[in-house]
């Protein structure tokens, strides 16, 4: 692999609180190689921002290494950047060439409120989760882990939808900021699996109401939100959680 | 000052007989009792799930956003259990034992048993919990194994075990919130305890977006922060993992055991430049099927695929023939970092080795082929049917590979180079998960207790899901049961206010510096001393002289750290300072454990202290015990030993031979 460094042009929204109004601000930037990822091109814009006496970009991370789904940056007009299947912490500057404009902001949906410059709130997602995204059993409940066989295909697609990480790039990709594919990865995790059988119904219900409470959005089937997903959850996803959704309302209807 | 309370009579009863004799807390009385949780990692989410459950009113912290994202995510390889459904040999004494030798005979055996008796319910909450491990076409849970064994028993969920674990733990702590039995408080940095009439009764917590600064009442206080690996700067650890809540603990008088016994992990991404802000592991599982080499001739600088497979040194294999590549880690990092030394090394940095899977990729496609009764199949077909078992198994790492360094794992072998990934040192606790603080516990990498001097993959996760969902809710009853009579302080006390008046001090004085030097470059400098001189291997005089730099670095800081912002506000360059401002009295201990301890044991290789052939020497006769430190004042500690005793396993020199 060829390396190389570049020179770029940064414009980085800045908000200073929830509560004041934002802008676009430009920065530049030099000898960024192309080895690095593109949060230590960040760290290196900031570290001149500490030297020359202004104040550093705020933005989330963690991990840097695409897991813990904290990063989050709208880049050039994408959710994570322009690499497919992939976090903002992993994304690297070999994707971007010498002379380049990089455009970055937050994630943009009313339901996940700016903190400061590029950090959201996105506590709603764990209120989702409060409303029914568990298996109500308690420590020490349990039955022997083989005691229940489950086929391989059900335990793999269980696994494929609890790969979200919970970043949110779905609702910042969505034009109507739904928060479907999130609700969905995670209704069809329990909802695969045997031991999330009992509370199926009442899950997705609960889910959704407090989905719509938080004020996302409706989902009109545009598949943003599949595009932008790290993890690649899957629309189908989507399609079971409607399944769902219309056998649990059924029979609730008493 | 230290007593380990490890219950008498023999070792596979010791546990049983503690939880049918140890104090209970009638379900009335636990409504009225508090407990703060500060983490929700493996260990903390789990805690405040099960004590939640229990009906104890919780409070649990975390500085991240959601306590889903707790660094316990970012474990990918496993998790042990005896469960022996392999039918290879496993039992609760032979993970009691492997686990013990692993750990190079620095751990207790009291402990390390009842980890191994609990491991098996583990996997059984999990899989209750809709945790999706992989299993096989039967339906049946899978497993793989992992260095230091040679029994197949990690469960995991492909390369992302952690994630899966953790979001279990989350989802029946969400519930409890839920329920209103637990309350979260997340972008909360906890930043001291509060100590009334010697026991601790709570915490001062800074909520990370007003910068405001608050008081939190427990009838017990339980650290479930993890581990100090960024110490080292480098290290495969989340950039925010920190030592800050362990730290003011311990200057609050909780003894820190074992500093210096700090964790190497043999297969990560080498450093690619000056840039680098962290470093990433490939998982130890994929030592299970790769094969680590370097050319036998030096300074070979031709492609990987041109080297003919004779002119390659499979060291491991050569070295260790009953283990191979699944020596212990701290084994298997020594022998990576004695060929690059020699200069064996590969790849432009010169220090890094291959991790191959040419071999393994055939192997499996052969496999394959005569699965489908396949005769005449060319090698190219094999290896395209190879390629797919190992992208199920490992795709998701290999992915991980390509990204970072845009090179091609299924063609061209990996390069891997040891970095620092996790600290077996923490805070001291007894057998009932307490330090030497009453009412205050550890749980988690952030306790000292179970791995000795060397971890075995996939046993941390183990153990922090042992300690929240089957130790702690036993043993915080036996301290809780006496404190039903003690109604909550308030947090007008005047401990409360001492204790926010000193943090305040604090966040003034950091913030009043005004100096010149960022907190990044005092990290960096401090990384440097730590990987150079407290790192892989070390000698006295390299101890020596980190001590005194590191005194220096201190002086330094405290002069000419330059933090931008306010306290009243979100501000992560204040949060760093105050984690870098810790670390840095943490690294000068670390070093001075490492010098105190006159031997090789584990991770911690003292170069004056091996045997003809380059393997750690103990010393038994001096140094069977565990180094509990107790604060005095700036660099001063008074170092507790707490002897070990083996009535069980009789130590010997690790032989993976
Ligand atoms: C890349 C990687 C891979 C790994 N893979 C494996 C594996 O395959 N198998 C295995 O067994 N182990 C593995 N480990 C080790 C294992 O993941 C960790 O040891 C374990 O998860 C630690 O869990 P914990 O709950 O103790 O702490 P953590 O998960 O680190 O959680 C710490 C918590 O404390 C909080 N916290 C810290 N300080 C404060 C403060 N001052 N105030 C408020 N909150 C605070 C954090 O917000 C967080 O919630 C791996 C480690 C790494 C780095
Ligand atoms: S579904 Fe995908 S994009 Fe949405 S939160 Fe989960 S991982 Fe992120
Ligand atoms: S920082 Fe964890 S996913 Fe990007």
């Amino acid at each position: 692999m060829e390396h190389y460094t570049m020179n770029l042009t940064l414009k980085v929204w800045r908000q200073k609180n929830a509560k004041s109004e934002g802008h676009l601000e430009t920065y530049q930037v030099s000898d960024i190689s192309s080895e690095m990822s593109f949060l230590e091109m960040f760290d290196v814009l900031n570290e001149q921002l500490i030297r020359d006496g202004k104040e550093p970009i705020a933005f989330d991370h963690d991990c840097r290494e695409g897991i813990c789904g904290m990063c989050s940056m709208y880049i050039n007009g994408k959710p994570h950047g322009p690499w497919q299947a992939n976090t903002t912490c992993q994304l690297h500057m070999r994707a971007f060439k010498d002379g380049d404009t990089i455009v970055v902001e937050p994630w943009r949906a009313n339901a996940f409120p700016v903190v400061k410059d590029l950090v959201v709130d996105r506590t709603a997602f764990d209120r989702i989760i409060q409303a029914g995204g568990y298996v109500s059993v308690n420590t020490g409940n349990a039955v022997d882990g083989n005691a229940i066989p489950i086929e391989k295909d059900k335990a793999d697609a269980a696994f494929a939808a609890a790969m979200c990480i919970g970043c949110g790039a779905c609702v910042a990709a969505c034009k109507n900021s739904s928060a479907m594919l999130f609700l969905s990865a995670k209704v069809s995790h329990l909802a695969l699996l045997p031991q999330g059988a009992p509370e199926r119904k009442s899950r997705v219900v609960n889910m959704v109401a407090q989905m719509d409470k938080e004020g996302f959005g409706a989902c009109t089937n545009t598949g943003a939100c599949e595009a932008a997903c790290p993890k690649e959850i899957s629309l189908s996803n989507i399609a079971r959680l409607n399944q769902e959704y219309l056998t649990a309302s059924l029979v609730s209807e008493k | 000052m230290l007593d380990a309370k490890i219950p008498s009579g023999p070792l596979e009863n010791k546990w049983t007989d503690y939880k049918g004799h140890c104090k209970l807390v009638n379900p009335a009385n636990k409504r009225k009792l508090e407990v703060i949780i500060v983490g929700t990692g493996l260990a903390g989410a789990s805690a405040a799930a099960s004590l939640g459950e229990l009906g104890y009113k919780v409070k649990a912290f975390c500085f991240q956003d959601s306590p889903r994202r707790a660094h316990s995510i970012a474990a990918q390889g496993g998790i042990n259990a005896a469960k022996n459904y392999q039918n290879d040999g496993d039992s609760v004494f032979r993970l009691f034992y492997d686990t013990i030798k692993g750990g190079d005979y620095r751990a207790r055996e009291g402990n390390v048993h009842r980890l191994a008796e609990v491991s098996a319910n583990i996997i059984d909450q999990c899989v209750a919990q809709g945790v999706p491990f992989a299993r096989e076409y039967g339906g049946l849970l899978s497993n793989r194994s992992f260095g230091g064994t040679q029994v197949q028993r990690t469960f995991y969920a492909a390369g992302q075990t952690g994630q899966q674990l953790l979001i279990g733990a989350y989802q029946a702590l969400e519930r409890q919130v839920a329920l209103g039995n637990v309350k979260m408080y997340s972008r909360h940095e906890m930043l001291e305890v509060v100590m009334v009439d010697g026991k601790a009764r709570g915490i001062i917590a800074r909520d990370l977006i007003s910068g405001k600064l608050e008081r939190h009442f427990g009838h017990a206080v339980l650290l479930c922060s993890g581990g100090y690996g960024n110490v080292f700067y480098l290290s495969t650890n989340a950039m925010g993992s920190n030592v800050t809540a362990a730290w003011k603990a311990h200057k609050q008088g909780a003894a820190f055991g074992n500093p210096c016994f700090t964790q190497i992990h043999p297969t990560c991404i080498p450093v690619s430049g000056d840039h680098q802000s962290k470093l990433t592991l490939m998982s130890e599982s994929l030592r299970n099927d790769g094969r680590i080499w370097v050319p036998k001739k030096q300074g070979d600088s031709r492609k990987p695929n041109e080297i003919p497979e004779e002119e390659r040194d499979y060291y491991l294999e050569r070295r260790y023939p009953a283990f191979g590549n699944l020596v212990p880690r701290d084994v298997a990092s020594r022998a990576a970092k004695e060929r690059c030394d020699a200069g064996y090394g590969v790849g432009t940095s010169k220090q890094a080795v291959y991790l191959d899977y040419a071999s393994a990729i055939e192997r499996y496609g052969r496999t394959e082929a005569s699965k489908h009764g396949l005769e005449q199949v060319s090698i190219e077909e094999i290896i395209t049917m190879g390629k797919e078992v190992v992208k199920e198994k490992y795709g998701n790492l290999f992915d991980m590979y390509e990204k970072i360094t845009g090179e091609n794992p299924y063609e061209v072998p990996m390069r891997i180079y040891p970095a620092v990934h996790y600290t077996m040192g923490g805070l001291w606790v007894d057998y009932e998960l307490m330090t030497t603080v009453k009412g205050l516990y550890a749980l988690g990498e952030a306790n000292f207790s179970d791995h000795g001097a060397n971890r075995l993959g996939a046993s941390a996760l183990m153990q922090g899901l042992a300690d929240g969902y089957f130790v702690i809710p036993y043993t915080i009853g036996n301290y809780l049961a006496d404190e039903i009579y003690n109604k909550p302080i308030s947090t007008d006390h005047e401990a409360f206010i001492s204790a926010e008046k000193e943090v305040s001090r604090r966040l003034e004085q950091l913030m009043n510096i005004k100096g010149t030097t960022s907190v990044e470059t005092f990290h960096k400098r401090l990384g440097k001393i730590m990987w150079d001189k407290c790192g892989m291997a070390r000698n006295a005089k390299g101890l020596q002289e980190a001590i005194s730099e590191i005194q220096q670095l201190k002086k330094e800081f405290w002069k000419d750290v330059k933090i931008p912002g306010a306290i009243d506000e979100f501000n992560p360059e204040l949060d760093k300072a105050g984690r870098v401002a810790d670390f840095i009295e943490l690294g000068e201990l670390m070093c001075i454990d490492a010098l105190n301890r006159e031997e090789s044991c584990g991770g911690h290789f003292r170069e004056e202290h091996q045997t003809e052939d380059g393997e750690a020497m103990r010393h038994d006769d001096k140094f069977m015990y565990v180094a509990a430190w107790e604060y005095k004042a700036d660099h001063e500690w008074i170092l507790h030993k707490e002897a070990l005793h083996y009535d069980v396993i009789k130590p010997s020199q690790r032989n993976y031979k």
